[in-house]
């Protein structure tokens, strides 16, 4: 007998009984993006989680990020946002980008190997969806290119639509096909560890900082 | 015959490091503290906790179908499924990978898993190079010893500690403790072990059914730096991991961090559905005794567990003797009702290191009888004889007693007589290792029967 059915056999030997019935999940208030595709279906189902709390989604999801050590920053357009991250990284010398509002020094479209990114500074990437309770924004292979690029680079800056942004992970999780990319992550503000003696630290081995731009994409191309 | 882990006396020799001792039961409490604060901005708490059982508890009395329809999805991705009985089989199975692929160095980010399988020493025999990548876990590495906390597995470590530890094993500067130094450092001294790995491996915090994916939680990117940087990516799932639906995650994922540290994610909720371009990716199903544990009306609720520590950080025996106490790879509440699943014999002791408080039981988010199952193991070892001599003496004496009302409430007022003007030394002797750190309270006039049978007579009931 084979591993395999040795353990499903064992498994179904042994399954609990009664069987427990599947909960059908009462999703949130999911506020309508409609920005992009790859998204499912709007959610139809009861809401039952509360929203953002305190009003709009936006200033609460600013105020989850900063609690996960990220920060953000309102811009107005793409030179802005140019302006934006040579400010705050004036020393950077190598930036690569994987969107068309930064050129960068370096494009990730033209990185062969993973490895080719462990000089980099600052890269730039969009993501196509924020959770507010929670300060992530939403990455995946698509939207990064080369999916080392957001966690080898030591910064890492992030265009948002500042409306694509949705209460709670029920909600994303209902808008998103997690298996349309085969890597998709929630990135919550910068890397961190509390290992030494609970202390808090940024930057250990992911990127250092995480700073979301609010800039929506000017070409639509997501729009059917 | 293997010896038992004697909890009681490896805890005695963490309490008797003080300042270790005081600062482990800060920080964990702490992490409690911040737990209850972000649970508190969760107004629907209660009925995720519900939901979380009811998935899990669904998903375990089907679980059959569910690794079925894993498989077949994770397959149809492109990704490569191999299926383990026990963790020798677990470890040969990855060595093969490796081997396939002419692995020499490994980065591997935090997995309960292949601790358990002990797949680190077995690996470093056959002559691969693994680095763990995970902070706490590389400073366990670096000292030889077990993790002794789920989620931060270095957290009865001093930074001073850490400091002597890496100015040894790294070349940093033995003077400085301060902790941001000392990440620094590690962050420089894994960079390098990251672009030169030939492989990664992770564990996973939750596998979906209906996608066939993956997903892995950490707060430091070291599994995605693994998974992104080398070719190779191998995971190893316990088959109890399992989730129907991608949705489901929604539940989990905004229970995990809140129960864990006080967050409301992890900063990295990583999902992964076949390999990525250019990569490979293989995951390990593994038994090891939950196919069996499955199987036991009293325990199977145990395999519900996401592994987010609440219970540990809530303990006061856990607080008090540290993680390391345990003597195994799953310490605190959520160890004590694992391990004498895997070994009754060697960790018979264990569902006796702790007091029954129930403070676990009321933390664990998917709803395990955390308290409970500890009392039926102490039934179960009880029943096959492995209970200690001490305990065999005053349990039948207390048995003998509490049995007949009239013993219980002589004894009840001559001990009280007896609290009340018994030298001190007679308390707080060698032979009571409960008035060690404690003293008693003071003793009431009456016995509650007593005062209870007063009133009574009074109002005339």
């Amino acid at each position: 007998m084979t591993a395999r059915e040795a353990i499903l056999e064992a498994v179904r030997r042994n399954v609990p009984r009664p069987a427990v019935a599947l909960p059908p999940l009462l999703a949130a208030g999911a506020q309508a993006i409609g920005t992009s595709i790859g998204f499912k279906e709007h959610l139809t189902d009861l809401p039952e989680v509360p929203g953002c709390q305190g009003g709009p989604c936006l200033p609460h999801f600013r105020r989850q990020l900063e609690a996960m050590g990220g920060t953000s920053f309102d811009v107005a357009d793409d030179a802005a946002a140019r302006a934006k991250i040579a400010e705050l990284f004036p020393a950077a010398k190598v930036v690569c980008s994987a969107v068309p509002e930064v050129p960068g020094a370096r494009r990730v479209e033209q990185v062969r190997d993973p490895r080719e990114l462990g000089d980099v500074d600052v890269g730039v990437v969009r993501s196509r969806l924020g959770v507010a309770e929670a300060g992530a924004v939403w990455l995946t292979q698509e939207d990064l290119v080369v999916n080392a690029l957001g966690v080898l680079a030591q910064h890492l800056v992030v265009l948002l639509d500042p409306t694509a942004v949705v209460p709670t992970m029920h909600d994303a999780y209902a808008l998103l096909d997690v298996a349309a990319s085969p890597y998709g992550v929630f990135m919550a503000g910068p890397s961190a560890t509390g290992d030494i003696e609970g202390v808090i630290i940024h930057g250990a081995q992911g990127a250092r900082t995480l700073t979301v731009l609010f800039l929506a994409p000017a070409i639509r191309k997501d729009q059917p | 015959m293997m010896r038992a882990v004697d909890p009681e006396a490896r805890a005695a020799r963490f309490i008797a490091l003080e300042e270790h001792e005081s600062t482990h039961d800060r920080v964990v409490w702490g992490m409690r503290q911040h737990r209850d604060k972000a649970v508190a901005g969760v107004p629907e708490w209660e009925k995720l906790r519900e939901l979380a059982s009811q998935i899990k508890e669904h998903t375990l009395t089907h679980l059959d179908r569910y690794l079925e329809q894993f498989e077949e999805n994770a397959t149809r991705l492109g990704t490569h499924v191999h299926w383990a009985r026990d963790a020798p089989e677990h470890n040969a199975t990855v060595y093969d990978i490796l081997q396939a692929h002419g692995v020499r160095s490994l980065i591997k980010s935090k997995s309960m898993l292949q601790e358990e399988c002990g797949m680190t020493p077995y690996l470093e025999k056959r002559g691969i190079t693994v680095t763990e990548s995970d902070l706490g876990e590389r400073i366990q590495q670096l000292s030889h010893e077990p993790p002794s906390h789920i989620v931060v597995p270095a957290i009865h470590k001093l930074r001073t500690d850490v400091a002597q530890l890496f100015a040894r094993e790294i070349g940093s500067d033995p003077g400085n403790a301060d902790p941001h130094y000392l990440a620094e450092a590690m962050r420089g001294n894994a960079r390098p072990r990251f672009l030169a790995a030939d492989a990664a491996m992770t564990g996973a915090n939750f596998a979906v059914a209906e996608t066939g994916g993956f997903v892995v939680c950490t707060n430091e990117g070291n599994a995605d730096i693994g998974a992104s940087v080398p070719p190779l990516h191998v995971a190893s799932i316990g088959i109890e991991k399992l989730i129907p639906r991608a949705r489901d995650l929604g539940v989990f994922i905004r229970m995990l961090s809140r129960s864990a540290l006080g967050t409301a994610i992890t900063q990295y909720t990583s999902h992964f559905h076949g390999p990525r371009r250019g990569g490979e990716l293989h995951v390990v199903l593994v038994d090891d005794t939950r196919s069996e544990r499955l199987g036991s009306p009293d325990f199977w609720h145990a395999l519900k567990c996401i592994r987010c520590g609440a219970c540990m950080n809530t303990c006061p025996v856990y607080r008090r003797g540290g993680g390391l106490s345990y003597g195994a790879t799953y310490s605190g509440p959520i160890g004590v009702i694992l391990d004498p699943g895997f070994d009754l014999e060697k960790y018979r002791e264990l569902p006796f290191h702790s007091s029954l408080c129930g403070s676990c039981t009321e933390v664990c988010p998917v709803k395990i009888d955390i308290s409970d199952q500890i009392y039926k193991w102490r039934r179960v070892v009880a029943a096959k004889g492995m209970l200690r001599l001490t305990k065999r003496v005053g349990m039948s004496a207390l048995g003998a007693t509490l049995g007949h009302p009239t013993a219980f409430h002589a004894a009840e007022s001559v001990s009280e007589t007896a609290l009340a003007h018994l030298p001190r030394f007679a308390l707080y002797n060698a032979l009571n290792p409960w008035g060690r750190h404690r003293e008693l309270p003071a003793v009431p006039r009456r016995t509650f029967r007593q005062w209870y049978l007063e009133h009574r007579a009074k109002s005339g009931d």
